[in-house]
């Protein structure tokens, strides 16, 4: 702990007698036009699929479509087909699951990214080790902004929560980009409007 | 490990033996540079956030002791350990003791800066503890055993057929080949066995919440995540001005760093780390590492608001023209140039000189650091303390005379042109640091200030 003293106190010695105030942190305005169609504009520009549906059946469809009958699907969303997961279950067993569903809380419009908390990854381990993942968003859901999107998440207590925007990706071989570095290798993101 | 450290300029001058390279090396950046224009014009509001962005981290480093306390109690409320470093080799010590404790010997790492700057892959390595950089580009660096050359772009030097030759060597895959798709399946495949196996990931921190405790970690790749969700502990290490106070300011924060990083809108991840998932153990390391004595320093201690964007490195054309090998620190470029010297003075007293102080940096920073003039006032400073070369020397007296007097200035610059013209060689050479395997470049005819004072004149208008 002598450490900590050694640095609390240094950083207690006076450094200006103008201490720069905190500054409020202003609300600008949103830009104009449909937050829902400016979500799937940068979503699909940063390498992530949009698909626009208006009822659960019509992910279901979706979905069986685009994976064969031995895919292991996981599923979050309980109108959604899937198989669900067995509480306090080792994380490493789901190294070969293909798909993963799961219902952020919104999206925001500027960013293509996709709020999600641990209470609904089923483990903390899922949107990152899956092969691909599937969001569901409703349409009413999409935020213009990431001050909109703290103004939303506001003091919530999550152990963990993350923003998604796309299937991860990396460009650090001669900056060409290539999706799937470690996580998945695409991101599926149903638009839901009701 | 102590090794003789060559300078800037003769490292720059290595660098630049390979034209075509040079040319590549900047384009490459340039481009970058570019995309991060094109993203922060759509964004109207774009510098009122750098002034927020500014103004947050200017109230946060004038109140980091009550920042810190109030982090360290959330953190801990949370179920997490908070540790105190007073300098790299502390740090790197908690770091093992953590590691020896749960008897692990293979680690991942994500990326971070801070322990590139406390080396801690190489102290570890000497405990016994074997470390895989698990983003993309620090594993192919670290393969080839260098550093990062830039704090973003880790291999940004590195051609695709090199690093397809790396990987058929180091991981086998098929020699010549050096698709990017192909090599970057081969690189997830090779590290999936390391997530799935490693006990212990380490990851650093872009912003520490003071409000909630938490953490948060950005990264494109998913490497950070993957890594702390398969892990039974997560250390995160961070410097003690990673603090801001509250999470809505996130907000202001993660809409500057990517797009002033690469161009994106928003990182892949931007993951909030608060509590430990149950059955895990987290550690935060906190580390001070010359930075509170940096605080002290008036000139210089806002170079502490650096949220580690790269922007100043993409735009610097000394940067992107020397390579960030150069700078012979962890963080190269012109932030690297204002930090390192503050570490060490003699060490780095050759970075400040690394600069033309055209200012791109000062101009693309998110949290506006005033880097060239920091880069001006380390230059006196070394001169000052006795630690640099008399031909530098000799450049910087003139170069403080002219910059102190724009009179001068413009007379300078007139008089400069003349001579490039009809005398280059008296401009070409060693006196003039910035002339060394490079031909000056074509001199304008007319500087910015002549055609605008004679075309104020034509305009009839007094100068
Ligand atoms: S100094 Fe500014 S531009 Fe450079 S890396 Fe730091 S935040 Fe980015």
């Amino acid at each position: 702990m002598e450490s900590r003293a050694k640095i609390l106190q240094a950083l207690s010695k006076k450094f200006t007698d103008h201490p720069a105030p905190l500054p409020d942190v202003k609300a600008f305005p949103p830009t104009a036009g449909d937050p829902v169609d400016k979500f799937e504009f940068i979503l699909r520009g940063i390498g992530g699929r949009t698909v626009r549906v208006s009822s659960y059946t019509e992910i279901d469809e979706y979905i069986a479509k685009e994976y064969t009958s031995g895919a292991r699907i996981i599923s979050l969303v309980k109108e959604v087909a899937g198989s669900a997961i067995t509480p306090d279950i080792d994380p490493h067993t789901f190294e070969n699951v293909d798909l993963v569903v799961l219902q952020p809380h919104f999206g925001v419009a500027e960013n293509g990214a996709a709020w999600i908390t641990s209470d609904r990854m089923g483990d903390r381990a899922l949107p990152f080790i899956s092969q691909h993942i599937a969001l569901v968003i409703t349409t009413d859901s999409i935020l213009h902004t990431m001050h909109e999107a703290y103004e939303q998440i506001g003091n919530a207590d999550h152990p963990f929560g993350t923003f998604i925007a796309g299937p991860s990706k990396t460009a650090d071989i001669e900056q060409s980009l290539v999706l799937g570095a470690h996580g998945p290798k695409s991101m599926t993101v149903f638009l839901l409007s009701r | 490990m102590e090794q003789k450290i060559q300078d800037h300029a003769i490292l720059a001058d290595k660098f630049n033996k390979d034209i075509p390279r040079v040319d590549w090396h900047d384009k490459t950046l340039w481009f970058i540079r570019e995309k991060r224009d094109k993203a922060a014009w759509q964004i109207a509001e774009w510098e009122e956030l750098r002034e927020a962005a500014s103004q947050v981290k200017n109230n946060v480093l004038d109140n980091l002791h009550d920042y810190l306390l109030e982090f360290e109690k959330q953190a801990q409320q949370n179920g997490v350990t908070v540790h105190w470093a007073a300098n790299a080799e502390e740090h790197n010590r908690i770091v093992h003791a953590i590691i020896k404790e749960h008897g692990v010997t293979d680690i991942v790492k994500s990326k971070s800066m801070l322990t590139e700057e406390c080396h801690l892959n190489e102290y570890l390595q000497q405990q016994g503890i074997t470390v895989v950089d698990t983003d993309l580009g620090e594993r192919i660096v670290q393969l080839a055993g260098e550093p990062p050359s830039h704090i973003v772009l880790p291999c940004i030097h590195w051609k695709k057929e090199e690093i397809g030759e790396l990987f058929h060597q180091h991981l086998g895959t098929p020699k010549g080949n050096a698709d990017p798709q192909f090599l970057t399946a081969a690189a997830r495949e090779h590290l999936r066995q390391r997530f799935m196996t490693s006990r212990v990931a380490i990851t650093g921190v872009n912003f520490a919440v003071a409000e909630t405790g938490e953490v948060v970690v950005c990264t494109n790749e998913g490497n950070a995540d993957l890594g702390v969700q398969l892990a039974e502990v997560h250390i995160a290490c961070m410097g003690i001005e990673k603090i801001i106070p509250q999470r809505k300011h996130l907000g202001i924060f993660l809409r500057l760093l990517a797009r002033s990083a690469t161009g994106q809108p928003v990182t892949t991840y931007s993951s909030h780390f608060r509590k430990p998932r149950p059955g895990q153990t987290m550690h935060i390391v906190l580390v001070d590492n010359g930075r509170s004595e940096r605080l002290q320093q008036e000139s210089f201690r806002n170079a502490l608001k650096c949220i580690r964007c790269g922007a100043c490195m993409n735009t610097c054309p000394v940067y992107r023209r020397s390579g960030g090998h150069s700078y012979h620190y962890a963080i190269a470029g012109p932030i690297g140039s204002i930090l390192a010297p503050g570490l060490d003075m003699k060490k780095h007293a050759d970075l400040p000189f690394a600069s033309t102080l055209c200012g791109s940096c000062s101009n693309v920073c998110p949290v506006k650091i005033n880097i060239h003039e920091q880069l001006y006032e380390w230059r006196q400073v070394l001169v000052k303390s006795g630690h640099v070369s008399p031909v530098k020397k000799a450049g910087i007296s003139g170069m403080a005379a002219v910059l102190s007097r724009p009179g001068i200035y413009k007379v300078s610059g007139a008089v400069g042109r003349w001579f490039m013209k009809y005398i280059p060689a008296l401009v070409n050479n060693k006196l003039n640091p910035w002339y060394k395997q490079r031909e000056m470049p074509a001199v304008p005819k007319q500087s910015f200030n002549e055609w605008y004072r004679q075309n104020r004149k034509q305009n009839g208008k007094q100068s």
